[in-house]
């Protein structure tokens, strides 16, 4: 029964099992009842976490240290009673950022950096590698073995048998053609592989089952339970030690040192980050693997040690104990026993390489190799139309790659170790993405330089520790190297600066966690998150506040632009049908119709981010977007800076408005100030000049008269009468002076009556009649026969008129003057007009005769005036007190015409 | 299914008891020879403190939050 042919058919018979089940989970997926949206299948799917490490590996180290075993499971125990608060906010965080791989999340958090990407996915693959030759090593082995029943031989040692003989090759090609065919039949947009998870819990329930018939087989079929076993145990010399642990500080150490390892692994190895973040179907799940999966893990283990022991009775030497699972069942001729055991065996490693694969070749693809090639300008790359397939053919290689690497590690280093050894090489390195993890999603501080720089010491340290001494033990690496690099004693890899008494995976830990916290925090506090961080790092740690802020981009894209985008990347089927899914989910009826803007942007981001990355994700959409993305701070910073700015610069605007017309003001006043002054001084000099004429010929002719007795009486009484006018003339200037001071001051006392302007002109022309006659000059009075009554002072009136008729007389030529005295009203006013038929004004003087001391007609200093300049400037003041105004024009004919007209009461 | 909800704190609580029940110094006290039904002492405590811790988690997590 158990040929080398027999079990190749049964071990295609499960592989066919499963994927019948993967099959038709896709399938009810695809029609909406998904399988796996339940929380005990999220449990199981977690139990990925038991390889053949466990399965067979336990048993192995449970013969060699006894308990020593049990720290890998307590540990994912502890980190699931944290999980609540942990594993919940990781997979809350995942779905918000559609994180398709631990890479993926940590460059996400830390601003979508592709070089911290692919750094992420170089140490998964690296540390991972190890792993996976053990799952090679175990199936391979536990293969031979069982085709050698009912002899129980060990495997010759890999390194001596050529490479086509050793049947962990064929093992790994099998797995790799299985995976791929598997894992990448298609791409998910989404990136989950609903037929994927469904098998791998299958494939956890028959690993359990076989391993629990085998230990149930030992402890009760050969043995007769657990006390039987144990009080055995006890009676062999070589066996009572593995019933107590080793009570040394260093084995303690060691203990707590695993027990932490595997509960950062739990998380952080690639599988158990696929399986337990970005494969969860609902964050509530997490409620029942809380406690389903460390009972899972506790069942597991019951047997491990009474099988172990059971084995060293059985067989004293010559067995390599981590093989007892399968050949204690063998040593008594259980055939069929020994087959689920195999398939056991087959399913743990099955699903470790498949899910493990997956996600790396996912990272390898998305994170390392697609944007290499982005940036390889000469592959034109972005003028490809349909670039799913590429993806695919990019993740089938890298799954082939990666189990191809896996095998040369199992032959170069894996007889050097037993199962459990290789795997804690494995375990440590995915403990150097903890910092950068789990800091990243509570510590706000965390920058790329610090998740760049934690990793890489960490890294660096952990394979000069862990991996690289591996291979000297393997005799791939000289021996010396094992004595410190260069011979320096100080660079022992396993005692690195004289740190001895640890074990190597305690000392690695120690050194590579170090090295990587301090760089981490070290280079993160360097300098403050930057805007694109600082968005990131609050999507990551404020997650639990649902942080739904504005994303990164401004200004929109249009689905002209997206939609091929996302078509050369998921095929374009299945980006038709998600837009149109989004574009449902709006309410809008087709896809041409969604609008350019920021929502739409993220959508096509989002679900780029499923394909390939956010990273590239980011970098594809950037490509079509025109703006450069902002951060929504910093447009709030912008804004609130221009918005201070405007504020400020209005009330300088203000401000400097307020000057200016205040400096205007000024000026126009300093101005007046000045023409004042001006006018002053002109004023005071020509005074001075009028009032010293008259003076100047009063003293001539005083003085005349004082010397000279012996002048003759006629000349006496001549001298006498100019002394006498000249008298008078200046006292009528002073009057003048004074009266224009007063109107000017607004201090002169004027009545306010009612006043004909027909009689004030009757009056005026009566005083002046005789002049008029004495000259010949004609004079006609025009007046309305109905009294025009203003409000002004008689006097006064009279005065302006008695000038402006004197004026009149002045000018007039002598013998044929005319004089015109007109009398009328106009709109809402009344007024008289004085025309004469004189030589007339220029128009240049017009306004200049209204000046004090101005005579029109010719040169104040030059001829002998004929008056004082005032009067016009008198009269001037008198008509504008009360609210009228008077002005000179040039009359019909030649002549000048001054006229004045004041408001009529009633219109006031 | 809130952070800081009673939940959260129970099983953080709990993963501080399984901190001390799985580590030096309580298991020393246990790592002797002796047996409880036929079983050795250290295998006793660890497989039934494991089993308490699961059986109270799983009591906490799927209880009713209060």
């Amino acid at each position: 029964m158990l040929q080398p042919g027999a079990i190749i058919a049964v071990s295609f018979a499960y592989l066919g099992v499963l994927f019948a089940i993967a099959y038709y989970a896709d399938r009810r997926a695809d029609r909406g009842r998904s399988l796996i949206a339940n929380p005990t299948v999220y449990a199981l799917s977690l139990a990925v976490y038991c390889t053949t490490w466990t399965f067979y590996g336990s048993v192995g180290r449970a013969a060699a240290t006894g308990i020593g075993f049990l720290p890998i499971y307590l540990g994912p125990t502890l980190m699931l009673a944290l999980g609540w608060v942990l594993l919940h906010k990781l997979v809350r965080v995942a779905k918000e950022n559609r994180v398709t791989s631990i890479a993926d999340f940590i460059a996400s958090r830390y601003g979508k950096s592709p070089l911290l990407a692919g750094l992420v996915t170089v140490i998964a693959v690296v540390g991972v590698v190890p792993y996976i030759a053990l799952q090679l090593k175990a199936v391979s082995n536990s293969f031979s073995i069982l085709s050698h029943y009912p002899d129980i031989v060990m495997p010759a040692n890999a390194a001596t048998v050529p490479v086509w003989q050793d049947s962990a090759l064929y093992v790994a090609a099998l797995l790799a053609a299985f995976t791929i065919l598997f894992g990448t039949r298609h791409l998910d947009a989404t990136e989950r592989h609903e037929g994927m998870v469904a098998a791998i819990a299958f494939e956890s329930v028959v690993k359990l089952l076989a391993f629990l018939a085998a230990g149930l087989f030992v402890t009760y079929g050969v043995h007769e339970g657990f006390s039987d076993i144990f009080s055995r145990a006890e009676q062999a010399p070589q066996l009572a030690r593995l019933l107590v642990a080793s009570d040394s500080a260093a084995g303690y150490g060691s203990w707590s040192a695993l027990t932490f390892l595997s509960m950062l692994s739990v998380l952080l190895l690639p599988r158990q980050f696929q399986i337990a973040v970005v494969e969860n179907v609902n964050p509530a799940h997490v409620r029942r693997a809380v406690w389903l999966f460390p009972l899972y893990l506790f069942l597991i283990n019951i047997f491990v040690l009474p099988i172990a022991i059971a084995g060293m009775l059985r067989f004293p030497a010559g067995v390599d104990a981590d093989s007892f699972v399968l050949t204690l069942p063998m040593a008594h001729g259980q055939e069929a026993l020994a087959l689920l055991v195999f398939i056991g065996g087959l399913s743990a490693a099955t699903g470790m390489v498949i899910v493990e694969t997956i996600a790396l070749s996912t990272m390898v693809c998305n994170d390392l190799v697609m944007p290499l090639l982005l940036r390889w300008r000469s592959l034109r790359l972005a003028e490809r139309r349909d670039l799913s397939g590429l993806l695919l053919g990019i993740r089938r290689w890298a799954i082939a790659a990666i189990l191809l690497l896996g095998y040369i590690y199992f032959r170069a280093a894996g007889e050097a170790y037993a199962l459990v050894g290789i795997g804690l090489i494995s375990f440590a390195a995915v403990a150097q993405f903890a910092p950068a993890l789990i800091g990243g999603l509570y510590w706000r501080g965390g920058t790329r330089e610090g998740a760049l720089a934690g990793l890489l010491a960490g890294f660096a340290l952990w394979a000069y520790t862990l991996l690289l001494p591996s291979f000297a033990k393997s005799g791939w690496l000289p021996p010396e190297f094992g004595q410190g690099l260069f011979g320096m004693d100080l660079l022992r890899p396993q005692q690195l600066f004289g740190l001895a008494g640890l074990d190597e995976i305690s000392h690695c830990m120690f050194w590579s966690l170090l090295a990587n916290v301090g760089a981490y925090l070290g280079f993160s506090l360097r300098r403050a998150p930057d805007a694109r961080e600082a968005r990131q790092m609050r999507l990551f740690v404020d997650a639990s506040q649902r942080y739904h802020g504005l994303g990164e981009w401004r200004g929109g894209a249009r689905v002209a632009d997206l939609l091929p985008l996302a078509a050369r990347w998921l095929g374009p089927e299945r980006a038709r049908e998600a837009f149109e899914r989004y574009a449902a989910s709006r309410g809008i009826a087709s896809i041409e119709e969604l609008p350019a803007d920021t929502g739409l942007v993220h959508f096509a981001e989002s679900l780029l981010a499923g394909a390939i990355g956010s990273a590239s994700a980011h970098a594809m959409v950037a490509s079509v977007m025109q703006e450069e993305p902002l951060s929504l701070d910093e447009v709030m910073s912008i804004l609130d800076e221009a918005s201070q700015l405007r504020t400020h610069s209005r009330e300088l605007e203000e401000k400097s408005r307020q000057l200016e017309k205040a400096s205007a003001e000024l000026r126009e006043a300093n101005q007046r100030l000045r023409e004042l002054d001006r006018m002053k001084d002109d004023f005071i000099s020509t005074v001075t000049h009028e009032l010293r004429t008259p003076l100047t010929s009063i003293r001539a002719f005083s003085e005349m008269l004082h010397d000279d007795p012996r002048l003759e009486l006629a000349e006496r009484e001549r001298f006498l009468g100019i002394i006498v006018g000249e008298t008078e003339r200046l006292s009528r200037l002073i009057n003048q002076i004074l009266d224009l001071a007063k109107l000017e001051s607004g201090r002169a006392e004027l009545d306010h009556v009612e006043v004909d302007l027909g009689d004030v002109a009757r009056e005026s022309l009566a005083s002046f009649t005789q002049v008029f006659r004495d000259q010949g000059i004609i004079v006609e009075l025009e007046a309305p026969a109905q009294p025009l009554v203003v409000l002004a002072d008689r006097d006064r009136l009279i005065q302006v008129l008695l000038n402006l008729l004197s004026n009149a007389a002045k000018f007039v030529p002598a013998g044929s003057g005319r004089v015109w005295l007109q009398v009328a009203r106009a709109g809402g006013q009344a007024g008289i007009a004085v025309t004469d038929n004189g030589p007339g004004i220029r128009p240049d003087e017009r306004e200049s005769i209204f000046e004090k001391f101005r005579q029109g007609g010719r040169d104040v200093m030059t001829d002998k005036p004929q008056g004082t300049g005032l009067g016009l400037p008198i009269s001037r003041q008198i008509i504008e007190h009360f609210g009228g105004r008077l002005w000179a024009e040039s009359a019909p004919g030649g002549g000048a015409r001054f006229k004045f007209m004041l408001p009529l009461p009633d219109a006031r | 299914m809130h952070h800081s909800s009673l939940t959260a704190q129970r099983l953080a609580a709990l993963f501080l008891l399984g901190c001390v029940l799985f580590n030096y110094p309580l298991l020393a006290l246990f790592n002797r020879n002796g047996e409880l039904f036929g079983i050795p002492l250290l295998y006793v405590f660890i497989f039934g403190g494991w089993l308490l811790l699961i059986a109270l988690m799983a009591i906490v997590a799927e209880g009713r939050e209060d």
